[in-house]
């Protein structure tokens, strides 16, 4: 027998009865849509999140202190006072590493001079910290080493804290006030995105000498940028650094009072998490499909029994039994087939509605569609082999008398 | 052509039921051979083994030298294709398929192309005379006698040295029951071995020989003119 008649014969019986061939698949199409639905927002947090994680600039290791102790409760990770401008000096010394960016931290508050006022971060850092983040200007521009060196009151605003404070007025030039001290505004940069904790548009920068000495008061740094110069060299540079603070800093190595982590890890650790939500999703979502499998199984069973006599005559004009195994396959795989296409383009609508009404991303991808395709011909295969096998099995005798 | 040696048919379920005791008969190529007895003389559960649809308890059975009787199931599907064309009672068309594609169907099993296809099944409703104009009729839309023609036509497409009807004209009436008759016995004219399973006497009565089944045994085997268990009934 032919494939090409093998279709044509499953084509044939599953049009015969349109009404129940087109009910049974609904239960295919409500599983499948359900499952790539759910997959294309697992899949869209996934890329929102890889994109963010890029967006902080590539080939970039962050050292970050130890937590601090006081008395015998740990402060957390971050928040012990260890890390200095020496330290930036000694990373420098590293081969491969193309800039090295301290960074001073604070949360405060900031006013414009017609009274709007928001609390956001003020990152002091060195002029170096935009190539690194890959934060372009779009207005003004960023401050100097010389006034990294001076010492300057000048600030650069992250777009919606521009936003927020001037509306549609150009910021760049006017004064803005930090916990009570004038900074001028020199720049705004360009909007970025992203959902982290670093979002660029939320943020002001200054130069980290400025952070020092007039708002944190203090000489300690919250964190060290070092940008290498390709992906390859990161490991490398990674354990040298190691090597090199541990002993500025007179502890073990092995143990030391910081930790140096690369995107790649923060990447790695948040895919998995989206992975383990893109898989649950999906396997609730799943939960239909099996449900409209077993209605794909109850209908071919049906169609088994009632077309018995069909069956028989087959067999007795010379159909062997795996013809007629493959002919009831095909007409399951059929059915899952047309639910499934029918579905991935309902699911692509639902996904479709939900980031433009709910505005949650969501990513229908290709191999989330052939893995669709690839379930409906196992679903149509599962399903459909047992009442295949009752359709092969039965005697040609007996079908024929069968009334 | 067709050798039966010895054959019995046994089917156990609480009891033993002998269908078939001890048959043994031998078919020509090109007979017509009328097979007749009341129900439950085991003339279907020959017609059966004849059309290699089952195999005999015991015995022997060989079809143009090819002993059957112990042959597989899918063996046995591959000598019903090539060589044996089924005409039933209930004529056993797909319902909601032409005319066309029902006698098309034993082709599709063959895998012929689909112009040799054609060729054949138009050869196949001309030689059963099924006029032109309801070839691509649904099968249901048709009469009985015109269904059964339908059923011959696609038991011929094959080129089967054998044909078997079973009460060909059991759903029939008289009229109907007589142009089916007179298709069947114009293939056996230009051929084809043509046996005809039937308990209704006037069919019997234009086979050329005559096999009288009772109770799993021959009682009679013998030419028409002159066999006895046609004159019995008749008197």
């Amino acid at each position: 027998m032919k494939i090409e008649d093998l279709l044509n014969e499953a084509i044939f019986a599953v049009s015969a009865n349109k009404v129940r061939s087109g009910l049974t698949i609904l239960g295919i199409v409500i599983g499948i849509a359900s499952v790539i639905a759910m997959i294309s927002i697992g899949q869209g947090a996934k890329s929102e999140i890889v994109h963010s994680i890029q967006s902080l600039g590539s080939n970039v290791l962050t050292v970050i202190p130890g937590g601090a102790r006081i008395g015998a409760v740990f402060m957390g990770r971050g928040t012990a006072q260890i890390l200095k401008e020496d330290d930036v000096k000694v990373l420098k010394t590293i081969g491969g590493v193309v800039d090295v960016v301290p960074i001073v931290q604070r949360t405060l508050q900031i006013v414009a001079p017609n009274g709007n006022n928001t609390r956001t971060s003020i990152i002091g850092a060195t002029p170096e910290l935009f190539a690194v983040r890959e934060i372009s200007i779009e207005k003004g521009s960023i401050f100097s080493e010389e006034q990294v060196r001076n010492i300057s009151r000048v600030a650069v605003l992250g777009k919606n804290i521009a936003n927020d404070l001037f509306g549609e007025e150009n910021p760049v030039g006017k004064t803005v006030r930090i916990s009570g001290i004038n900074f001028k505004v020199i720049g705004v940069a360009a909007p970025k995105g992203g959902v982290m904790g670093m979002v660029a548009d939320d943020l002001v920068f200054a130069p980290f000498t400025t952070m020092q000495k007039v708002l944190a008061k203090s000489d300690y740094l919250n964190l060290i940028l070092i940008k290498g110069e390709k992906k390859e060299l990161l490991p490398q540079i990674q354990q040298q650094a190691i090597l090199l603070l541990a002993e500025k800093h007179r502890v073990d190595p092995q143990n030391p009072d910081f930790t140096i982590i690369s995107q790649e890890d923060i990447l790695s650790t948040l895919t998995q998490v989206t992975t383990i939500f893109t898989i649950f999703l999906g396997a609730v979502a799943s939960i239909s499909l099996i449900v409209g499998g077993i209605g794909i199984m109850n209908m071919m069973l049906t169609s088994v029994t009632e077309r018995t006599r069909e069956i028989g005559l087959r067999k007795a004009i010379g159909a062997k039994n795996r013809e007629i195994l493959a002919q009831i396959l095909t007409e399951s795989v059929l059915l899952t087939f047309l639910g499934g296409a029918v579905g991935i383009f309902i699911g692509w609508l639902i996904s479709l509605g939900i980031s433009k009404f709910a505005q949650i991303s969501t990513q229908v991808s290709l191999p989330s569609v052939i893995l669709a395709f690839g379930v409906c011909t196992a679903i149509g295969i599962f399903f459909g082999w047992w009442p295949a096998k009752k359709a092969a099995g039965l005697s040609p005798i007996e079908a024929l008398r069968y009334e | 052509m067709i050798d039966c040696k010895n054959i019995n048919k046994v089917y156990k379920n609480e009891v033993e039921t002998w269908a078939l005791r001890g048959v043994s008969f031998s078919i020509d190529e090109g007979e017509f051979v009328a097979i007749i007895g009341p129900s439950g003389s085991g003339k279907s559960t020959l017609m059966h083994i004849l059309g290699c649809l089952d195999t005999p308890t015991s015995g022997q059975y060989f079809l143009e030298g090819r002993e059957i009787s112990k042959l597989s199931e899918d063996e046995l599907a591959e000598i019903r294709k090539k060589k044996v064309g089924f005409v039933f009672q209930m004529y056993n068309l797909l319902p909601r398929a032409t005319v066309f594609k029902n006698v098309e169907l034993p082709l599709i099993y063959e895998g012929l192309p689909k112009k040799e296809r054609e060729e054949r099944v138009k050869a196949a409703l001309r030689n059963s005379a099924f006029p032109d104009e309801f070839w691509f009729y649904l099968s249901n839309q048709l009469s009985g006698g015109m269904q059964q023609r339908v059923a011959i036509a696609r038991a011929l497409v094959n080129n089967p040295k054998l044909i078997l009807a079973d009460e060909p004209t059991g759903n029939l009436d008289s009229k109907t029951g007589d142009v089916v008759l007179k298709t069947l016995i114009d293939l056996n004219k230009r051929g084809h071995t043509l046996i005809i399973v039937t308990h209704e006497l006037y069919i019997a009565r234009y086979a050329k020989r005559i096999i009288a089944l009772r109770d799993g045994q021959i009682v009679e085997d013998a030419p028409r003119e002159k066999a006895k268990s046609l004159k019995l009934i008749k008197e």
